[in-house]
């Protein structure tokens, strides 16, 4: 049964000792935020370390497909791609994960068995949250029985905006016990959170409650990742681990496109929790069309030239 | 610092501006060599290389421009508002499409990083001449009555931190106001105003109405003190603010001094930390510390004061000292070695009365002037690195236990120019900016600048407002 850090044990003993912690965090001025994000975002990133940032961002990244249509198939073509993203160049990196829902965890289990690519289940009535523990945590079991070697939970955003704080904090508790061996990833939907202090004591919520990765969002809701929401879940992981020696990843997800996307969001993990983030270990990339974006950049850094679409695979 | 990620060299290119082996003085549209037939050497301080050779102005210079004034005063002060204002839009339309090449001059000639004057100084620059050009057609709306009238000529002597920001504050306001200006630039920095000369002949400014004299302290003596000079306006130190106050006293100019400045920026227990130690960071390594409004005292409250020393040792330990014409650098060259001379003298008398130094751990190149981001810790309000601008990238740490003896140490100062509040609560930020002895007050962020803003300030700091509504006064005859 995994606890809470004992640095902070006295923090979870009550609804308003957790409440009394959270508001006890330094504030967060929107305004300074998204000014130092955007200010990073103008880092210029250039040949050598483009190439190193392209091959790293793919090995980032958790391929994902979450839809109602997905099928068998559909999955057993974004886990061959997962293994061989670019058949023209064998250099290339893996990805880090397929990311899909638990009733297709096995597919994918079975299409990647000793790739070395995980399989990431999202759970818990992903994406709303919205059943009772019990389904959650059955949701959790399933995909785990599967195959899972990572989940990915949302937290109750109901509870939370209603200052239901311990509500949450024992749902991810009660969901990382039945995780077993399988890494656990906290979304808390920050565009649901709405406000920068919210995303902050939601960090400290699943920091506290023993999550392997604190991640921004679903991708099913207008606001997923940005550079800003990214950077002050980066703060938290540092910050947590400054004062409890814990090392927790942090997952970006939706709405990152584009290899520049995905270089400025690097930017920001190598200068906000530092280069011990820089590592598929401990940040990933949730999205599906980037990948071939960073593909389609890396076949120009080796070649000079834009290959254009064609010369990338459409899954 | 080695890391798994190192950034490689992402210089901007020099060939988008061209630099002439040799400049003249610009008077009455033409440039013409100094009468003397002087010149003097302009280097980049981030390399030592000569960077061109320029008309170095003595008296008669100065005479013969402020004669071109005078004479271009008559017809460009009769102008209606509205051909005033063609002019300065036309002006910061042309600085805005050569914003590239002048922003590459700048950081040649004065050391900064090529970030800063991409995203901060130009921009800012052509906004002030936006700014001004709106007004030149409603001065008889400024608050002053009916047609206030404008002096005459202006003589204007700037510094080297903000060469192009600084000459915009200068002539946009004393144009849009129908004023004609002689501006002599810093000996270190003559280029971006001559660079600026050619604009105004691109933009087809009558003959006269601006001029500019590249040179020395004696010239800028010289033009403050010419007889038919009706306004004086000066940033810089204020050693040389006091010599010039003293020589106009008794004269009938006006005059507006922007000196030397130690602002506190002020951290509560309360505060946004990690913003906070960003506004520490923009406060007194913005520009290399070279600003006049920097942020160069902390005081922040004794219950987070570990917290907050860790956050920002560890924040320097980030930045990006070097090339100041990389897009990565954070912090560039200082700007002469006289100012680096400066600097460190101040320093070891810092640590000589016992402060102690702690300084980023960064590689200084071996070329040029440069001076590690350093902070001073144990400093109390006796020693000198809390009460004498440094002029450069030196924070002094000092703590406080109350919100009044963080207002009392702040407002303890020879100077009044900028000071910056960090706190979540926005009755506090009232409640201590009013009490605060200082120009410019900044909450929740530092040295962020606006043409629509006054700036300007208390005590030693000098007197007079640039900018905003404000700026129009100093140089109409109200």
């Amino acid at each position: 049964m995994p606890t809470t850090a004992p640095a902070f044990s006295d923090a979870t003993a009550s609804d308003s000792a957790l409440r009394r912690f959270l508001f006890g965090l330094p504030g967060v001025d929107a305004v300074g935020l998204e000014a130092r994000a955007a200010s990073l975002g103008t880092r210029s990133i250039k040949t050598t370390a483009k190439a190193y940032a392209i091959d790293l961002a793919i090995s980032m990244i958790d391929l994902t497909t979450l839809e109602g249509a997905d099928t068998p198939g559909k999955v057993r073509a974004l886990a061959a791609k997962a293994v061989n993203p670019d058949p023209t160049d064998r250099t290339t990196p893996r990805t880090a994960a397929v990311c899909v829902y638990p009733d297709m965890a096995a597919t994918a289990a079975a299409a990647l068995a000793g790739s070395g690519v995980k399989v990431a289940s999202v759970a818990t009535a992903f994406p709303a949250g919205r059943a009772a523990l019990d389904v959650k945590l059955a949701d959790v079991r399933d995909a785990v029985a599967a195959g899972a070697d990572e989940i990915d939970m949302v937290i109750d955003r109901g509870a939370f905006l209603s200052g239901r704080f311990l509500k949450v904090y024992e749902e991810i508790l009660a969901v990382k016990a039945e995780c077993g061996a399988a890494r656990l990833k906290v979304i808390f939907e920050t565009g649901e959170l709405s406000t920068y202090d919210n995303i902050r004591r939601a960090s400290w919520i699943g920091m506290l409650a023993g999550a392997d990765f604190i991640k921004t969002s679903t991708g099913k809701v207008a606001t997923n990742a940005t550079p800003a929401n990214t950077l002050l879940m980066l703060e938290a992981v540092r910050d947590f681990r400054a004062q409890t020696g814990v090392q927790i990843g942090v997952k970006p997800a939706g709405g990152i496109r584009t290899t520049k996307d995905a270089v400025k969001f690097l930017v920001l993990v190598n200068e906000t929790a530092g280069e011990d983030w820089l590592d598929p270990h401990w940040f990933r990339f949730g999205a599906s069309s980037l990948l071939n974006d960073l593909l389609m950049q890396r076949q120009k850094l080796s070649t000079g030239r834009y290959s254009g679409p064609d010369y990338v695979t459409v899954d | 610092m080695a890391s798994a990620f190192e950034y490689a060299p992402a210089p901007e290119s020099r060939s988008v501006v061209d630099i002439a082996p040799s400049y003249g003085l610009f008077i009455d549209g033409e440039f013409t060599e100094a009468a003397e037939g002087k010149v003097f050497k302009t280097v980049s301080p981030s390399s030592e290389e000569v960077l061109s050779e320029v008309a170095r102005a003595g008296a008669a210079d100065v005479d013969r421009a402020v004669k071109a004034a005078r004479k271009a005063f008559e017809k460009w002060s009769a102008l209606p508002g509205s051909e005033r204002a063609k002019y300065l839009f036309r002006i910061a339309r042309i600085i805005q499409e050569r914003s590239r090449e002048l922003a590459v001059l700048e950081t040649l000639d004065n050391g900064k990083p090529i970030k800063e004057t991409r995203d901060a100084d130009l921009p800012l620059v052509a906004a002030h001449f936006f700014y001004y050009a709106g007004w030149a057609d409603k001065l008889d709306h400024a608050g002053y009555g009916a047609n206030p009238r404008p002096l005459g000529v202006a003589g204007q002597v700037i510094p080297w931190n903000f060469p192009l920001l600084m000459l915009a504050w200068k002539i946009a306001p004393a144009l849009a106001t129908g004023n004609t200006v002689v501006l002599k630039p810093a000996e270190t920095t003559p280029l971006s105003a001559l660079f600026f000369a050619d604009i105004c002949r691109q933009a087809g400014l009558p003959k006269g109405v601006v001029n500019i004299l590249t040179g020395y302290g004696d010239a800028g003596e010289a033009l403050v003190s010419h007889p038919d000079v009706d306004k004086v306006a000066f940033t810089g130190s204020t050693a040389v603010g006091k010599a010039i106050a003293r020589s106009v006293a008794g004269t009938d100019k006006k005059v507006t001094l922007e000196l030397g400045g130690k602002g506190a920026n002020i951290v509560f227990d309360d505060a946004p930390i990690d913003q906070a130690v960003e506004g520490i960071v923009t406060g007194i390594f913005f520009n290399q510390g070279q600003v006049c409004c920097a942020g160069s005292r902390l005081l922040v409250q004794e219950s987070v004061q570990d917290e907050v020393l860790d956050a920002l040792k560890r924040r320097l330990s980030t930045l990006r000292l070097g090339d100041p014409l990389d897009k990565n650098t954070d912090i560039g060259a200082i700007n002469s070695s006289e100012q680096l001379a400066r600097i460190t003298s101040l320093v070891e008398t810092g640590e000589a009365e016992g402060a102690e130094r702690w300084s980023a751990p960064c590689e200084l190149p071996s070329s040029g002037y440069w001076f590690a981001p350093t902070l001073f810790t144990n400093v109390t309000q006796a020693h000198t690195v809390a009460r004498d601008e440094i002029f450069g990238p030196v924070l002094s740490v000092l703590s406080f236990r109350t919100p009044d003896e963080a207002v009392a140490k702040a407002n303890n100062s020879q100077y009044g120019l900028s000071a910056g509040i960090w706190t979540e609560k926005g009755s506090r930020i009232l409640a201590v900016a009013n009490k605060l002895r200082a120009g410019v007050v900044w909450a929740n962020t530092f040295n962020k600048f606006d043409p629509t803003s006054p700036f300007g300030g208390y005590k030693e700091s000098g007197y007079g407002r640039e900018g905003g509504r404000h700026g129009l006064e100093a140089y109409l005859d109200v």
